[in-house]
């Protein structure tokens, strides 16, 4: 019976720019069920959602193959207001309320009961004035309905513990009047273990009110307790549509990483080294960085010499922190060892002056100067750093132009990077060869610990062979540490010594690049793989 | 075809526009019978006159703090420097004892204090735009405007000896014009003046060919200024300032300190307006003070901009297009426009519409890409 559904979503297939995103994905939710949507990043979670509430987004890039079917009823929703009266509902990862308002107000924003009076009767409704006591009522009943008494309605916003903030964008969804689906997206990342247990409490007397629940989350135990069902989505595609009570945690995770480890750099130039415990070249002792969003919490960890070391770890966890700390962009604590020396990172530059060098993931923000040329890009650093690319008159230094001309040509021929000369401003190049210029900078600076953040992300697969082959190989035969962070877990898997999972800002499990599918699936959502058993 | 298209889109509309319209005059000019040299000499005059005040727009824009309609910090320092060596030229009766070198040594002493003083109110205004980042543009042209409001107390309050600078009847406060014959007027520029009062020998700073002026010295004078920021730019230091004002993010990771770049770049922006002004007082061959400087900062800017610079990017030779364009207009379309209608202040009206015309045309332009 197609029509026992309350939503159906049959064989949705986006593309954003001729990239595929989403492969003929089927999304199906009951009534009163709570529904868990998994994936990696970048699995099409986002996107499925976006269609699903008609967001602009998806219209301005040229709609979706596919269709959604509302209790059996083929729909178009073609703007979030459509999805609304559809009766759809979505609790934001990022509050949408207005601080200053109290409550009652923001639950009842945009949907004010109104009394009329002599002004609205003649210039409309606008003019209405408010029924606050009909307001506060409904505002106190949706929120005793999910269990909130000890909220007042009419308390402000602003200044309320964050879980609490959440309860009131849940109410407001439930106020709305024929509410019959409700999307959580990742409810519980910014709440307390007790919030986070309060919430699927919610969730699980919402649900038993008839509305259905699309449960949007990493944390997999979370889905464990209260899912009743769950679809899997992995680099687009749709894995599979189970029963909670059919499966474990282990096969989930194996569902969601799958087997998709091909070797990306050639074999040959693989492992050969001898790597010492003695030997360190990166430590990390109780390391902070407080960079929003991704913030690192206390990490410690070892890097030895001559190792490919990889940093793991879905988004938000604070693996882009720990670059960015060492770069000198985000406040630190703690103690770095860069070969045993305590590095002061509160100094500016202080790592590249220790022959550590990075190639940062926010390519046109942070690693490359857009309107200068090629040539100043990749020798900007080593001039600055090293005094090299530099004569000397007397006490000024002037650009030896020869000399940078010659070096920036010899790189373009390295790491082939394609462009119509050293002149050529890096903000036109294609997003591979503007990485590669990234890199170029990097290893002009002949550095002995080299970090790369992200180095594959946007880049065509061409380029992405060659950024990681040519780090293998510096590796190989310079015997440079390098430290790559990267969401792209294949990535990692092909050429890492060893791989750092991080979690909530701490180093979760250093994993070997061999270990299981589930045991990687497992160490991302944050699982110890004895409570997965 | 591919060429033809590649010319248009360096040159750019607005640069084709005003381009056209300078020919137009000058061609008009010639038509209506006015001396082409002596047409071409006034351009070139003033050209240079305004030269280094565009000039110092460059390391303003290069270091990120955008356009320094706050030039006037500079402009006053350098006035201020002027009427100090004057009053000490007087005070020491230069004139009498030095001979013909009494206008050189009161041109440096003038240069010497201008720069000094802008270099210290350079560094401080450059700290004030450390605080308001992202919106420098709108603080520098109130400071730029303030400066001018505090100066004007300043001359009125200054009790000078020198007679050319002081008003007649009174014991204190500076004149509104002060006339430079006396002193460093046209050393640099002015044939008469350089064959009345110099030996020989220097004979060669500004001489005539037939109708032409050339003003050899100050030629030269700019031409060294533009050479020196051009050397600057391509220095360890210049790279750095440049890439701050680029990608403030990029040189951090570099370890270069942005702001302490973006304080040098304003301090040399400041300097280079003291040393601009003296150069405009030398050619002009009057000392203007109060109100005068008051919009000097938005005609630089203008200029710039002509020239093809964006708020973020500026070379040499958006200076020398941009003032050449701009300083152009202005001087053949008072000739052309008094014998078309005969009301005398368009030229002003003309100066005004272009200029700001141009600046709200580059400001739209702020966000637009890298290209």
């Amino acid at each position: 019976m197609e029509d026992q559904y309350l939503l159906s979503m049959n064989n949705i297939s986006k593309e954003y720019y001729g990239n595929r995103v989403l492969k003929g994905v089927n999304l199906k939710v009951k009534p009163g069920e709570i529904h868990a949507l998994v994936g990696e990043n970048g699995a099409g979670k986002s996107t499925l959602m976006n269609i699903l509430f008609g967001m602009p987004v998806i219209y301005s890039t040229g709609g979706f193959e596919g269709e959604i079917q509302m209790s059996g009823e083929s729909t178009s929703i073609d703007c979030p207001h459509t999805a609304m009266n559809c009766g759809i509902g979505m609790v934001h990862q990022e509050f949408m309320l207005i601080p200053e308002f109290n409550v009652t107000e923001n639950i009842k924003l945009g949907r004010e009961i109104g009394e009329p009076t002599a002004f609205s009767k003649i210039f409309g409704n606008l003019l209405d004035k408010m029924n606050w006591p009909q307001m506060s009522r409904d505002a106190r009943k949706a929120l005793d309905s999910i269990g909130m008494m000890n909220i007042e309605e009419y308390a402000k916003v602003a200044g309320m513990p964050i879980g609490y903030k959440q309860f009131v964008e849940i109410a407001r969804e439930i106020d709305k009047t024929g509410i019959k689906l409700l999307v959580f997206d990742e409810p519980t990342a910014v709440l307390t273990e007790g919030e986070a247990d309060r919430l699927l409490e919610i969730m699980r007397l919402i649900a038993q009110k008839g509305i259905a629940i699309i449960f949007i989350t990493h944390r997999l135990t979370e889905v464990m307790a209260v899912a009743d069902s769950m679809t899997i989505l992995r680099d687009g595609e749709f894995v599979a549509r189970k029963d909670v009570k059919e499966i474990n945690l282990a096969r989930i995770a194996e569902l969601m990483i799958g087997r998709k480890v091909d070797k990306l750099v050639d074999d040959s130039l693989l492992r050969s080294r001898d790597l010492s415990d003695d030997k360190i070249a990166l430590e990390f002792k109780n390391y902070h960085v407080d960079m929003p969003g991704e913030r690192v919490k206390g990490m410690n960890i070892k890097i030895r010499e001559g190792e490919i070391f990889g940093f793991g770890g879905l988004a938000g966890q604070g693996k882009i922190g720990i670059a960015n700390g060492i770069m000198g962009l985000f406040d630190t604590q703690g103690d770095v060892y860069a070969f045993g020396k305590r590095l002061d990172l509160s100094k500016l530059g202080e790592a590249l002056r220790n022959d550590i060098a990075f190639v940062s993931e926010d390519r046109r923000g942070v690693g490359l100067l857009l309107g200068e040329s090629i040539e100043r890009n990749i020798t900007f650093s080593a001039m600055q750093i090293k005094n090299e690319f530099l004569t000397h008159i007397g006490p000024i230094k002037l650009l030896d132009k020869a000399k940078a001309d010659q070096h920036t040509r010899d790189m373009i021929k390295l790491l082939d990077i394609r462009c119509t000369g050293t002149s050529q401003a890096a903000g036109s190049l294609s997003g591979g060869n503007q990485q590669k210029v990234c890199l170029a900078r990097a290893i002009t600076m002949d550095p002995k610990i080299l970090i790369v953040s992200e180095p594959t992300r946007g880049i065509d697969i061409g380029a992405k062979k060659l950024v990681l082959e040519y780090l293998t190989k510096i590796n190989r035969e310079q015997g440079t540490t390098i430290v790559m962070i990267s969401s792209e877990l294949v990535e990692l898997r092909s050429l890492c010594d060893r791989i750092a999972i991080v979690s909530e800002g701490k180093v979760f499990s250093v994993m070997k690049p061999d270990d299981s599918d589930a045991a990687f699936g497992l160490a991302m959502a944050g699982v110890r793989e004895e409570e997965a058993a | 075809m591919k060429t033809l298209k590649n010319i248009y889109e360096n040159i750019g509309l607005p640069r084709l526009i005003i381009g056209l319209f300078f020919i137009f005059l000058v061609v008009t000019s010639i038509v209506l019978g006015f001396s082409p040299a002596a047409l071409f000499s006034d351009v070139l005059r003033r050209w240079l006159m305004y030269g280094t005040l565009v000039l110092a727009m460059v390391p303003g824009i290069q270091s990120g703090i955008g356009l320094n309609f706050g030039i006037s910090l500079g402009i006053s320092a350098g006035l201020l420097g002027s009427v100090f060596a004057m009053e000490i030229s007087f005070l020491r009766n230069w004139n009498e004892v030095l001979g013909a070198g009494a206008p050189w040594l009161t041109l440096l002493l003038a240069l010497l204090f201008g720069i000094i003083m802008a270099a210290i109110l350079g560094t401080l205004y450059g700290m004030l735009l450390n605080r308001v980042k992202g919106s420098e543009m709108t603080v520098s042209t109130y400071v730029g405007f303030s400066v001018i409001a505090f100066m004007n107390i300043v001359w009125l309050s200054l009790a000078f000896k020198n007679g050319e600078l002081s008003w007649p009847l009174q014991g204190r406060g500076l004149r509104n014009t002060a006339s430079l014959s006396g002193s460093f007027g046209g050393l640099l520029s002015n044939p008469d003046v350089v064959q009345s009062t110099q030996p020989a020998w220097l004979h060669w700073l500004a001489f005539k060919i037939g109708d032409f002026t050339v003003p050899l010295g100050l030629i030269l004078v700019f031409a060294l200024l533009c050479f020196i920021v051009w050397l600057f730019f391509r220095s360890k230091l210049g790279i750095a300032m440049s890439a701050a004002g680029e990608n403030q993010l990029f040189t951090t990771t570099t370890g270069i300190n942005v702001d302490g770049k973006r304080i040098q770049g304003t301090a040399i922006s400041t300097v280079l307006g003291a040393v601009g002004i003296i150069l405009y007082a030398q050619t002009y061959g009057f000392l203007q003070l109060y109100n005068a400087p008051l919009m000097m900062g938005f005609a630089s800017v203008a200029s710039i901009l002509i020239g093809g610079a964006s708020v973020r990017r500026a070379k040499i030779s958006h200076v020398l297009i941009g003032t050449l364009l701009f300083q152009g207009i202005l001087v053949t379309a008072l000739p052309v426009v008094n014998e078309v209608i005969e009301i005398g202040t368009l030229p002003e009206v003309l100066r005004i519409i272009i200029s700001n015309g141009i600046i709200l045309y580059a400001l739209s332009k702020t966000k637009g890409g890298n290209q």
